[in-house]
């Protein structure tokens, strides 16, 4: 509830605790529910989902052009759906543009292929500056990028949630999808990293 | 609403750290807080548009100090006594129990769900309507200002801009949080150049944002 006593508040564990214990009680929810839901968010899905559908794009021409087209459908096709994913549109970085996905209104983010959005993609600091100052916040994060690279920053203020197709690394023509999609990370498909060959 | 979580744009917030071995839940309630909060939308009978608002009318200070599962966690306690689900201040008197400070629950209350009709599961939806504007149009932000729930944000409001992508038609928030209906809408991605946003003196890049069909006028 908005309550505007700062001195007096009580630990959010407690309250947490507190509301689990009234909705049991009702008959609302079930412990082994939420049990299940969380261990679905720390197992299940999570940037390792999106880094499979990455890796199939770059070694995969027909795939990576669908994946372009209805990014959806294709990251369907890998068996990724659900909350937070009705419409995904992936984007594609290249040598003259990148692209970084932000929510500046809470923190909307592309659940099936992603998993749950990091604290620094919810952080007040991440949801005001991406849009303002992009280049110097990327900067901070630990990407600089040329002043000829066009900066395409989109903010997720609708039901669309957005996928960045980052370049391949230079010295991966060996490599198969497995390896590949083990060197794609979570900030690289938002946007705030480029993938490294490791 | 002009409220605490319209970010974009704001100054003063410093820097963005990445800790690179972050677990997905930090402490055992951020992920207890994360799914009830997930499930109150269910429970109290109403809808993401309307919890997206619950967290938007927490008192700024709420919506900070314990963070995004601690946000999820006070909205889920709005939705859930907004509905008559939970009684106001049932939650506080089970923590002072729970912290062995003895207290009485407070008397149930009449369950108060709101009545509203719905277009089916999600929020996209098909409608007949031909779209108001095509890729390659210049449009506007309509000045909207409301107390109530938009997917507007303020940075864009005025700002005029060039239709990039016709997305699926989606229900309007701005209706759906407050239950007065879904009025579905084309949706678009509209860019901005960082010029027309922040001045002349701002950093060169493009802003693609999706705004539904009355937030946008013909220039």
């Amino acid at each position: 509830m908005a309550d505007t006593n700062t001195t007096d508040r009580l630990p959010p564990a407690v309250r947490t605790e507190a509301l689990e214990s009234l909705l049991t009680e009702r008959g609302l929810v079930k412990s082994e529910v939420l049990d299940g839901f969380i261990n679905r968010f720390v197992n299940d899905v999570g940037p390792m989902n999106g880094a499979k559908v990455v890796a199939k794009a770059w070694t995969d021409p027909d795939y990576r052009q669908h994946l372009l087209a209805d990014g959806t459908g294709a990251i369907k096709e890998l068996g990724f759906a659900g909350p937070q994913g009705e419409h995904i549109v992936v984007v594609e970085n290249s040598d003259d543009v990148h692209n970084v996905v932000v929510c500046t209104l809470c923190s909307c983010y592309p659940w099936p292929v992603l998993g749950l959005p990091p604290e620094w993609y919810k952080d007040p600091a991440y949801r005001s500056r991406m849009v303002r100052e992009p280049r110097t916040l990327l900067s901070e994060m630990g990407l600089d990028l040329d002043d000829d690279v066009e900066v395409r920053v989109w903010d997720s203020s609708a039901e669309n949630r957005y996928l960045v197709l980052p370049q391949r690394p230079e010295g991966t023509d060996d490599l198969g999808e497995d390896e590949l999609a083990a060197l794609v990370t979570r900030d690289a498909m938002v946007g705030v990293a480029k993938v490294s060959a490791g | 609403m002009d409220g605490i979580h319209d970010m974009g744009g704001m100054q003063g917030w410093g820097t963005v750290a990445i800790d690179p071995d972050e677990p997905v839940f930090r402490e055992r309630w951020h992920g207890r807080a994360f799914a009830m909060g997930a499930m109150s939308m269910g429970l109290s009978g109403t809808n993401l548009d309307a919890f997206r608002h619950g967290l938007e009318r927490l008192h700024p200070y709420d919506y900070l100090a314990d963070g995004y599962y601690g946000r999820w966690l006070a909205c889920a306690e709005t939705l859930l006594v907004d509905s008559g689900v939970l009684s106001p201040g049932a939650v506080e008197a089970r923590a002072r129990n729970l912290m062995g400070e003895p207290v009485d629950d407070p008397a149930d209350v009449e369950e108060n769900k709101p009545v509203y009709e719905r277009g089916g599961a999600g929020s996209l939806r098909e409608i007949d309507d031909e779209p108001a504007f095509s890729p390659g149009d210049r449009v506007r932000a309509k000045d909207i200002r409301t107390g109530g729930h938009t997917r507007m944000p303020g940075y864009i409001r005025g700002r005029t801009g060039t239709v990039h992508a016709l997305r699926p038609a989606a229900l309007l928030p701005d209706t759906n949080a407050h239950f007065e209906g879904e009025n579905p809408q084309h949706v678009y991605t509209v860019e901005f150049d960082s010029a027309e946003l922040w001045g002349p003196d701002a950093e060169a890049a493009t802003l693609r944002i999706d705004l539904f069909e009355s937030y946008l006028e013909a220039t």
